[in-house]
């Protein structure tokens, strides 16, 4: 049987299912008594139609980007890391430490340092679960939302009895020195001539972020390593078959996919806010779920999902600040693209690859 | 056409009617751009047995899953005893009274034999009037058919052979006048494929249609009276049995003549190339699968391993593939292999030159999602021949190799590209042993080699492992095709219940003889 062109796999399908979570969120809107057109308009112009918008898009993008990416890498290897969000977290208290208690000289080496530590913290807190899989067969899905709220509860307490500065009633840490600020966008876009406004968070782990898609795209395609990841993804029975460990790669597969999470904290905590706050992931590993499933577990799917959902993140806030349209409808929203994109993928694919066989039937 | 010659030794249930049990008209199914049957007509004759053999993919599933209402057909008729019938589900079809007995039983395991008899056909809310009513039947139908099974059996502690009587029992209940079988022979042993044939036999003398699809021919020639060939979607010939030769059917299947048995000149074995000793294996829920098996192949021979599915050979397989661990001792060349501890694996056999073509190709010697050329490096991807530098590989290098590997193994289509879930049985096989067979093993493992192979490419492959053989290879060879078996080794061991019951050699053997080995008797009781 021949199937849909991968064109339309990989793009008509989710796009006709975007297009169908959208126009349900139409109707609500319509249902509480607002204008659907209206609310899209300023959610378009707010997200995309302005650089300030962008800034804000992107900078969104950003962390969906790591977290996408951390889901995806495990998802090959046919593991559903949930603790994305737990992983995001211990990342940002390995920038914390980093850019807290060592006096920088320039903002790259603290950059680079920083970006280890958050990756090797991310690591860390996959790495329990992952060892408990591959050792002792722990369901993945179940330890690693457990070390979500374990996680919580240790920056929680670590928060407020170690880290926080004496005076303080915030439980955070002092800000971080100004010398590990992250240029921003506009500074680095400047180099090449682009001009873009100051003010918004997008900062230049942007560009690690990008860089991330391209290195997990040559680690799964192009590398060995990658090459018995996925093998073991598609059949554990077969991989053993080669020779292959499965506690080699569950182990590696988590602490990449860990160490992808840990890394968002290098955009959002030392990038944006400066200094560590409580739940600094703002859930943000969640949405690297939706991210990677709809973009198909590919770094470049994940990286146009993550733009997407940067899309809805600051559409949705444009949306709560102009129109009496509540907040949580923003997640209603959010909520529809994933039902859609993730869930009820099916539900578009069948007709499409109907309509395709009918197609290429009647021209044959 | 065959009505006539069938009818007429009929003398017990045949009803006088002249027409055929079953007649397809002009019926045809396309999935997608695939013409699966075209334009099919046949005549079952009531009251006979006949065959229907062709390759993989020739299109016999897809026509019974027309008939018995698990495909609707584009186009064409079905009449059942003369009158036109539409079959839209598997409920029609009993109705219509068409029973079938498909290759992967659908029994529930945990139930007696009574309860899987009555399931889906109690008469009311209550089990018991049903089951006493199907209690009866079942003692009656035991007598008159050779039907034997304890009725308060659970299934999961019968035999496969008497698992297969109990669908059997089902289709009858059902008060089925016509039984289709799917495959039927292909889990039994030799002396239970016969007690299988006598119970048709037995149907049919009460006026049962029997229809019997396999791709063995000497079932075909054993039992049937006629015997319809697909091809390619279409029938190509409907002959009365008595009036062709396996070898007409073989060429009618293909397209061309076919080579039945294999063509080799005798062995010249070498040195002792794998020595096994006292090897026992206990599976994850502590069943012995393997009871202390000793043997030894040379070089330049093919120990063939004979047994009914389930006897340790897949064990056996996996120890010296390292996919299981085990205890005992294996040597390769002299040299002992580690069986439980790191050493044990995989990639670690194959550095030592143990190639292994596995049995479910699909399950474990492929990966369905990838591509071919992704499929040529599986087990392989470390070899510094696929790598560019220390730290990627060289994809295009493998593409290339690939496609060589295709052209010299005949793989169909030649596409390195494609998913290797879109080749058929045959030519995922043939890349498999092209994988396997190129590496030029010490000691080549190979089971089932021909499982799901069309006719076609069984020849291909057995030739590609004689000459293995013949290049000074040693082969381990596993089939549950007693044909194979005879036809291929040098030397033949049978196993039984994680034993080795026996050695014999090809051409001081018959199957008889093997085939009391495999059911665990001693062949010189017999």
């Amino acid at each position: 049987m021949d199937r849909m062109p991968k064109w339309a796999d990989a793009l008509l399908v989710p796009l006709i299912s975007i297009l169908i979570a959208f126009l349900i969120s139409g109707l609500v809107i319509l249902a509480i008594g607002e204008d659907p057109i209206n609310a899209l308009q300023i959610m378009v112009t707010g997200a995309l139609g302005s650089s300030y918008g962008w800034g804000y898009t992107l900078y969104y993008a950003t962390n969906f980007m790591f977290t996408g990416l951390g889901v995806a890498v495990a998802f090959h290897a046919s593991l559903f890391n949930i603790g994305g969000d737990g992983q995001a977290q211990l990342g940002g208290l390995g920038v914390a430490l980093v850019c807290l208690l060592i006096p920088w000289p320039n903002w790259w080496t603290a950059l680079i340092v920083a970006s280890l530590a958050s990756a090797a913290f991310g690591a860390l807190w996959a790495a329990i679960p992952a060892w408990l899989q591959a050792k002792r067969g722990s369901h993945i899905v179940i330890t690693t939302i457990m070390f979500n709220f374990i996680g919580s509860a240790l920056l929680n307490y670590l928060l407020v009895n170690v880290l926080r500065p004496v005076g303080s009633m915030d439980p955070a840490t002092a800000n971080f020195p100004a010398v590990t600020g992250l240029p921003h966008i506009e500074d680095v876009l400047g180099l090449v001539g682009i001009p873009f406004t100051k003010g918004t968070p997008a900062n230049v782990t942007l560009f690690i972020a990008l860089a991330a898609c391209v290195g997990v795209w040559v680690l799964l395609w192009q590398t060995r390593f990658g090459y018995a990841l996925r093998a073991f993804g598609k059949s554990e029975a077969a991989a053993k078959y080669a020779g292959i460990s499965p506690v080699k790669i569950t182990m590696y597969a988590m602490l990449i996919s860990g160490a992808l999470s840990g890394m968002m904290a290098i955009n959002n905590v030392m990038g944006e806010s400066g200094r560590l706050v409580l739940n600094s992931s703002e859930g943000a590993g969640f949405i690297g779920i939706a991210v990677a499933l709809m973009g198909r577990s590919h770094p470049f799917g994940v990286f146009l999902a993550a733009i997407l959902f940067g899309f809805l993140y600051q559409g949705g806030a444009e949306l709560a600040l102009w129109t009496t349209i509540p907040s949580q409808l923003i997640t209603v929203i959010q909520a529809l693209v994933i039902l859609f994109t993730g869930a009820l993928d099916n539900l578009v694919r069948i007709p499409v690859e109907w309509m395709f066989r009918k197609y290429s039937r009647r021209r044959a | 056409m065959a009505k006539g010659n069938t009818s007429g030794r009929q003398e017990t249930a045949a009803p006088a009617i002249a027409h055929p049990a079953i007649e397809l008209r002009g019926i045809s199914k396309a999935f997608g751009p695939v013409q699966a049957n075209k334009d099919i007509s046949i005549r079952v004759a009531r009251g006979s047995i006949h065959g229907i053999i062709g390759e993989n993919g020739a299109g016999k599933s897809t026509l019974m899953s027309i008939l018995y209402g698990f495909y609707k057909a584009d186009a064409g008729e079905i009449l059942i005893n003369g009158t036109p019938t539409t079959i839209p589900d598997s409920q029609a079809a009993i109705r219509a009274g068409i029973g079938m007995v498909f290759q992967h039983f659908k029994l529930v395991q945990n139930f007696t034999v009574l309860e899987n008899v009555v399931l889906g056909a109690e008469d009311g809310a209550l089990l018991r009037p049903s089951l006493a009513k199907a209690r009866k039947l079942l003692t009656q139908l035991a007598k008159e058919y050779e039907l034997n099974v304890d009725p308060d059996a659970l299934i999961e502690d019968l035999s496969v052979g008497h698992q297969q009587r109990v669908e059997i029992l089902k289709a009858l209940y059902r008060q089925a006048d016509i039984l289709i079988l799917d495959e039927p022979t292909g889990v039994l042993t030799p002396a239970e494929a016969d007690h299988l044939f006598r119970i048709l036999e037995n149907l049919k003398r009460e006026g049962k249609t029997i229809i019997l699809i396999t791709h063995k021919l000497r079932e075909i020639m054993e039992i049937t009276e006629t015997v319809s060939v697909m091809r390619r979607g279409q029938m190509t010939a409907t002959v009365k049995t008595a009036e062709t030769s396996p070898e007409e059917l073989a060429e009618l299947m293909v397209g061309r003549k076919v080579l039945l048995r294999v063509d080799k000149v005798p062995a010249k074995p070498g040195k002792t190339v794998l020595e096994v000793e006292n090897l026992r294996v206990t599976d994850d829920k502590g069943v012995q699968r393997l009871k202390g098996v000793s043997l030894n192949v040379r070089a330049g021979e093919i120990l063939g391993i004979a047994g009914v599915a389930g006897n340790g050979q897949s064990e056996l397989l996996e120890v010296l593939g390292g996919t299981a661990h085990g205890l005992g001792v294996i040597r390769l060349n002299g040299e002992s292999l580690d069986l439980t501890g790191k050493h044990s694996d995989g990639q670690t056999r194959r550095a030592k030159g143990i190639a292994h073509v596995p049995e479910d190709r699909q399950r474990l010697g492929l990966i369905m999602d990838f591509t071919a050329w992704e499929n040529v490096a599986f087990g392989y991807h470390n070899d510094p021949a696929y790598q560019r530098n220390a730290l990627l590989m060289n994809n295009a290098a493998l593409l290339k190799e690939t496609e060589a590997k295709m052209g010299r193994f005949d793989v169909r289509p030649p596409d390195p590209r494609l998913h290797a879930k879109n080749f058929s049985g045959g030519n995922q096989q043939k890349l498999v042993l092209a994988r396997e067979i190129e590496r030029n093993p010490d000691l080549l493992l190979i089971g089932q080699p021909t499982r799901g192979v069309d006719i076609g490419a069984i020849e291909f492959i057995h030739q590609q492992i004689v000459r293995l053989r013949d290049a000074g290879k040693a082969i381990l060879l596993v089939s549950v095709e007693l044909d194979e078996i005879m036809s291929l080794s040098d030397r033949i061991a049978v196993m039984f219940d994680g034993r080795i019951m026996g050695e014999r050699l090809p051409g001081e053997t018959n199957e008889r003889e093997l085939g009391l080995l495999m059911a665990g008797m001693d062949g010189k009781a017999a």
